[in-house]
Protein backbone atom coordinates (compact mmCIF):
# COMPACT_ATOMS: atom_id res chain seq x y z
CA UNK A 1 0.00 0.00 0.00
CA UNK A 2 2.60 2.50 1.07
CA UNK A 3 4.66 1.47 -1.95
CA UNK A 4 1.79 2.43 -4.20
CA UNK A 5 1.39 5.82 -2.58
CA UNK A 6 5.12 6.34 -2.80
CA UNK A 7 5.01 5.51 -6.50
CA UNK A 8 2.10 7.90 -6.98
CA UNK A 9 4.00 10.59 -5.11
CA UNK A 10 7.04 10.02 -7.26
CA UNK A 11 4.94 10.18 -10.41
CA UNK A 12 3.36 13.44 -9.31
CA UNK A 13 6.77 14.81 -8.44
CA UNK A 14 8.16 13.87 -11.84
CA UNK A 15 5.17 15.47 -13.56
CA UNK A 16 5.59 18.63 -11.51
CA UNK A 17 9.30 18.60 -12.29
CA UNK A 18 8.62 18.38 -16.02
CA UNK A 19 6.19 21.24 -15.68
CA UNK A 20 8.75 23.23 -13.72
CA UNK A 21 11.35 22.62 -16.44
CA UNK A 22 8.85 23.70 -19.08
CA UNK A 23 7.96 26.85 -17.16
CA UNK A 24 11.62 27.71 -16.57
CA UNK A 25 12.40 27.19 -20.25
CA UNK A 26 9.45 29.36 -21.30
CA UNK A 27 10.51 32.16 -18.96
CA UNK A 28 14.13 31.90 -20.17
CA UNK A 29 13.15 31.86 -23.85
CA UNK A 30 10.54 34.61 -23.84
CA UNK A 31 12.35 36.78 -21.31
CA UNK A 32 15.62 36.70 -23.18
CA UNK A 33 13.80 37.32 -26.46
CA UNK A 34 12.40 40.52 -24.97
CA UNK A 35 15.83 41.34 -23.51
CA UNK A 36 17.49 40.80 -26.90
CA UNK A 37 15.27 43.45 -28.41
CA UNK A 38 15.12 45.89 -25.50
CA UNK A 39 18.58 45.92 -23.88
CA UNK A 40 20.44 49.13 -24.65
CA UNK A 41 23.72 47.47 -25.56
CA UNK A 42 23.80 45.40 -28.74
CA UNK A 43 26.43 43.10 -27.24
CA UNK A 44 24.26 42.18 -24.27
CA UNK A 45 21.38 41.91 -26.74
CA UNK A 46 23.19 39.30 -28.79
CA UNK A 47 24.10 37.37 -25.64
CA UNK A 48 20.41 37.43 -24.69
CA UNK A 49 19.60 36.15 -28.18
CA UNK A 50 21.89 33.22 -27.39
CA UNK A 51 19.66 32.56 -24.37
CA UNK A 52 16.59 32.49 -26.59
CA UNK A 53 18.18 30.09 -29.05
CA UNK A 54 19.40 27.84 -26.24
CA UNK A 55 15.92 27.86 -24.70
CA UNK A 56 14.42 26.73 -27.99
CA UNK A 57 17.03 23.94 -28.04
CA UNK A 58 15.77 22.96 -24.59
CA UNK A 59 12.23 22.80 -25.94
CA UNK A 60 13.48 20.48 -28.67
CA UNK A 61 14.92 18.23 -25.96
CA UNK A 62 11.56 18.26 -24.18
CA UNK A 63 9.96 17.25 -27.48
CA UNK A 64 12.16 14.13 -27.66
CA UNK A 65 14.15 15.34 -30.64
CA UNK A 66 17.72 15.48 -29.36
CA UNK A 67 19.20 15.51 -32.86
CA UNK A 68 17.46 18.76 -33.77
CA UNK A 69 18.42 20.19 -30.37
CA UNK A 70 22.10 19.42 -30.97
CA UNK A 71 21.84 20.86 -34.47
CA UNK A 72 20.25 23.99 -33.05
CA UNK A 73 23.01 24.35 -30.45
CA UNK A 74 25.76 23.79 -33.02
CA UNK A 75 24.36 26.04 -35.74
CA UNK A 76 22.55 28.78 -33.85
CA UNK A 77 24.32 29.15 -30.52
CA UNK A 78 27.66 28.03 -31.87
CA UNK A 79 27.94 29.88 -35.14
CA UNK A 80 25.15 32.38 -35.80
CA UNK A 81 25.27 34.03 -32.37
CA UNK A 82 29.08 34.28 -32.54
CA UNK A 83 28.83 35.71 -36.08
CA UNK A 84 26.37 38.34 -34.86
CA UNK A 85 28.60 39.12 -31.88
CA UNK A 86 31.61 39.74 -34.14
CA UNK A 87 29.55 41.88 -36.51
CA UNK A 88 28.39 43.97 -33.56
CA UNK A 89 32.02 44.46 -32.57
CA UNK A 90 32.76 45.92 -36.03
CA UNK A 91 30.25 48.70 -35.44
CA UNK A 92 31.27 52.02 -33.91
CA UNK A 93 31.14 52.15 -30.15
CA UNK A 94 28.57 54.91 -29.84
CA UNK A 95 26.25 53.15 -32.26
CA UNK A 96 26.30 49.98 -30.17
CA UNK A 97 24.88 51.78 -27.16
CA UNK A 98 22.44 54.03 -29.03
CA UNK A 99 18.83 52.99 -29.07
CA UNK A 100 17.45 53.53 -32.55
CA UNK A 101 13.71 53.20 -32.71
CA UNK A 102 10.59 55.07 -33.64
CA UNK A 103 9.08 56.49 -30.48
CA UNK A 104 5.72 56.99 -32.18
CA UNK A 105 5.71 53.45 -33.43
CA UNK A 106 6.46 51.89 -30.06
CA UNK A 107 2.90 51.78 -28.77
CA UNK A 108 1.56 50.79 -32.18
CA UNK A 109 4.10 47.94 -32.19
CA UNK A 110 3.09 46.77 -28.73
CA UNK A 111 -0.58 46.94 -29.76
CA UNK A 112 0.20 44.93 -32.90
CA UNK A 113 2.02 42.32 -30.82
CA UNK A 114 -0.89 42.00 -28.39
CA UNK A 115 -3.43 41.79 -31.22
CA UNK A 116 -1.35 39.08 -32.87
CA UNK A 117 -0.91 37.09 -29.68
CA UNK A 118 -4.54 37.35 -28.56
CA UNK A 119 -5.96 36.74 -32.02
CA UNK A 120 -3.78 33.77 -32.85
CA UNK A 121 -4.17 32.44 -29.33
CA UNK A 122 -7.95 32.64 -29.59
CA UNK A 123 -7.93 30.87 -32.94
CA UNK A 124 -5.64 28.12 -31.62
CA UNK A 125 -7.62 27.74 -28.39
CA UNK A 126 -10.85 27.45 -30.35
CA UNK A 127 -9.46 24.80 -32.68
CA UNK A 128 -9.30 21.13 -31.85
CA UNK A 129 -5.63 20.94 -30.88
CA UNK A 130 -6.25 22.02 -27.30
CA UNK A 131 -6.34 18.51 -25.90
CA UNK A 132 -3.85 16.80 -28.19
CA UNK A 133 -1.53 14.47 -26.31
CA UNK A 134 0.38 11.47 -27.48
CA UNK A 135 1.51 8.22 -25.94
CA UNK A 136 3.32 7.03 -29.03
CA UNK A 137 7.09 6.68 -28.96
CA UNK A 138 9.20 9.49 -30.32
CA UNK A 139 10.52 9.48 -33.86
CA UNK A 140 13.87 7.75 -34.07
CA UNK A 141 16.65 9.91 -35.46
CA UNK A 142 17.55 7.10 -37.84
CA UNK A 143 14.25 7.84 -39.58
CA UNK A 144 15.40 11.40 -40.14
CA UNK A 145 18.61 10.17 -41.72
CA UNK A 146 16.64 7.79 -43.90
CA UNK A 147 14.36 10.67 -44.89
CA UNK A 148 17.32 12.81 -45.85
CA UNK A 149 18.88 10.12 -47.99
CA UNK A 150 15.79 8.77 -49.70
CA UNK A 151 12.86 11.07 -50.25
CA UNK A 152 14.55 14.41 -49.62
CA UNK A 153 17.89 13.86 -51.37
CA UNK A 154 17.33 16.52 -54.07
CA UNK A 155 16.42 19.02 -51.36
CA UNK A 156 19.55 18.06 -49.41
CA UNK A 157 21.78 18.67 -52.43
CA UNK A 158 19.99 21.94 -53.15
CA UNK A 159 20.49 22.99 -49.54
CA UNK A 160 24.20 22.25 -49.77
CA UNK A 161 24.48 24.33 -52.95
CA UNK A 162 22.50 27.19 -51.37
CA UNK A 163 24.75 27.13 -48.30
CA UNK A 164 27.92 27.15 -50.41
CA UNK A 165 26.58 29.91 -52.65
CA UNK A 166 25.40 32.09 -49.81
CA UNK A 167 28.62 31.77 -47.84
CA UNK A 168 30.64 32.61 -50.96
CA UNK A 169 28.33 35.56 -51.64
CA UNK A 170 28.67 36.77 -48.07
CA UNK A 171 32.47 36.64 -48.30
CA UNK A 172 32.46 38.49 -51.61
CA UNK A 173 30.12 41.15 -50.25
CA UNK A 174 32.04 41.66 -47.02
CA UNK A 175 35.43 41.82 -48.74
CA UNK A 176 34.49 44.49 -51.27
CA UNK A 177 37.08 47.24 -51.23
CA UNK A 178 35.40 49.66 -53.61
CA UNK A 179 32.65 50.65 -51.21
CA UNK A 180 33.43 54.16 -50.03
CA UNK A 181 31.60 55.89 -47.28
CA UNK A 182 29.06 58.44 -48.38
CA UNK A 183 28.44 61.59 -46.38
CA UNK A 184 25.00 61.82 -44.91
CA UNK A 185 22.98 64.41 -46.75
CA UNK A 186 20.32 65.06 -44.14
CA UNK B 1 5.23 13.33 -22.75
CA UNK B 2 3.86 15.33 -19.89
CA UNK B 3 3.30 18.54 -21.83
CA UNK B 4 0.56 18.99 -24.35
CA UNK B 5 0.85 20.36 -27.85
CA UNK B 6 -0.93 23.57 -26.89
CA UNK B 7 1.84 24.56 -24.45
CA UNK B 8 4.49 24.58 -27.14
CA UNK B 9 2.18 26.34 -29.61
CA UNK B 10 1.52 29.10 -27.07
CA UNK B 11 5.24 29.64 -26.48
CA UNK B 12 5.70 29.76 -30.23
CA UNK B 13 2.92 32.35 -30.59
CA UNK B 14 4.55 34.48 -27.89
CA UNK B 15 7.90 34.33 -29.71
CA UNK B 16 6.20 35.24 -32.99
CA UNK B 17 4.52 38.25 -31.37
CA UNK B 18 7.80 39.48 -29.88
CA UNK B 19 9.50 39.10 -33.25
CA UNK B 20 6.77 41.05 -35.03
CA UNK B 21 7.02 43.78 -32.39
CA UNK B 22 10.77 44.01 -32.94
CA UNK B 23 10.41 44.12 -36.72
CA UNK B 24 7.84 46.91 -36.59
CA UNK B 25 9.39 49.12 -33.91
CA UNK B 26 13.18 48.83 -34.20
CA UNK B 27 15.13 50.72 -36.83
CA UNK B 28 18.50 49.20 -35.94
CA UNK B 29 19.44 46.80 -38.74
CA UNK B 30 21.13 44.28 -36.42
CA UNK B 31 18.21 44.30 -34.02
CA UNK B 32 15.84 43.62 -36.91
CA UNK B 33 18.00 40.59 -37.70
CA UNK B 34 17.53 39.47 -34.07
CA UNK B 35 13.76 39.78 -34.55
CA UNK B 36 13.90 37.71 -37.73
CA UNK B 37 15.85 35.02 -35.87
CA UNK B 38 13.22 34.94 -33.13
CA UNK B 39 10.41 34.52 -35.70
CA UNK B 40 12.30 31.71 -37.45
CA UNK B 41 12.82 29.95 -34.12
CA UNK B 42 9.12 30.20 -33.37
CA UNK B 43 8.42 28.51 -36.70
CA UNK B 44 10.98 25.75 -36.00
CA UNK B 45 9.52 25.11 -32.55
CA UNK B 46 6.07 24.75 -34.10
CA UNK B 47 7.31 22.31 -36.73
CA UNK B 48 9.09 20.07 -34.25
CA UNK B 49 6.12 20.18 -31.85
CA UNK B 50 3.60 19.16 -34.50
CA UNK B 51 5.98 16.53 -35.81
CA UNK B 52 6.29 15.07 -32.30
CA UNK B 53 2.56 14.87 -31.72
CA UNK B 54 1.59 13.37 -35.07
CA UNK B 55 4.15 11.56 -34.74
CA UNK B 56 6.00 11.88 -38.03
CA UNK B 57 9.64 12.39 -38.91
CA UNK B 58 8.75 15.12 -41.43
CA UNK B 59 8.59 17.82 -38.78
CA UNK B 60 12.16 17.30 -37.62
CA UNK B 61 13.45 16.97 -41.18
CA UNK B 62 11.80 20.24 -42.18
CA UNK B 63 13.13 21.93 -39.05
CA UNK B 64 16.68 20.83 -39.91
CA UNK B 65 16.31 22.26 -43.42
CA UNK B 66 14.93 25.46 -41.96
CA UNK B 67 17.85 25.83 -39.51
CA UNK B 68 20.39 25.37 -42.31
CA UNK B 69 18.68 27.89 -44.59
CA UNK B 70 18.42 30.36 -41.69
CA UNK B 71 22.18 30.07 -41.19
CA UNK B 72 22.75 30.99 -44.84
CA UNK B 73 20.30 33.88 -44.54
CA UNK B 74 22.06 35.28 -41.48
CA UNK B 75 25.46 35.11 -43.19
CA UNK B 76 24.19 37.05 -46.21
CA UNK B 77 22.19 39.49 -44.09
CA UNK B 78 25.16 40.32 -41.86
CA UNK B 79 27.46 40.89 -44.81
CA UNK B 80 24.83 43.18 -46.39
CA UNK B 81 24.63 45.09 -43.11
CA UNK B 82 28.44 45.41 -43.08
CA UNK B 83 28.45 46.78 -46.64
CA UNK B 84 25.68 49.26 -45.86
CA UNK B 85 27.45 50.27 -42.65
CA UNK B 86 30.63 51.00 -44.57
CA UNK B 87 28.66 53.07 -47.05
CA UNK B 88 26.63 55.13 -44.59
CA UNK B 89 28.62 54.77 -41.36
CA UNK B 90 25.37 53.99 -39.57
CA UNK B 91 23.14 51.02 -38.84
CA UNK B 92 19.90 52.99 -38.80
CA UNK B 93 17.76 51.67 -41.64
CA UNK B 94 16.17 55.10 -42.08
CA UNK B 95 19.53 56.13 -43.53
CA UNK B 96 19.47 53.32 -46.06
CA UNK B 97 16.61 54.89 -47.99
CA UNK B 98 18.82 56.00 -50.83
CA UNK B 99 20.48 52.63 -51.40
CA UNK B 100 21.36 52.36 -55.05
CA UNK B 101 23.81 50.66 -57.33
Amino acid sequence: MWLKTLKLKLLIEVLLMADAIFLALSVLTIGSAIAALELRSLIYGSIALMGTLGGVAGFFLLLDSPFVAMFQLAVYVGSIAVLILFTVMLVKRELIFKKIEDKRRKFAGIALMLVFMVGLGAVIMDSGIKSVTTDEPAVDFRDIGADFLTYYWPALILMALILAGSVTGALVLARREDVESEQRTD
Amino acid sequence: MSNELIDFVIVSIALLGIGIYGLSVKRNAIRMLFAIEIVINAANLNMVAFGRFLPHSGGQTLALFSIAIAAAEVAVGLSLIIVAYRMYQNIDIADYRSLKG
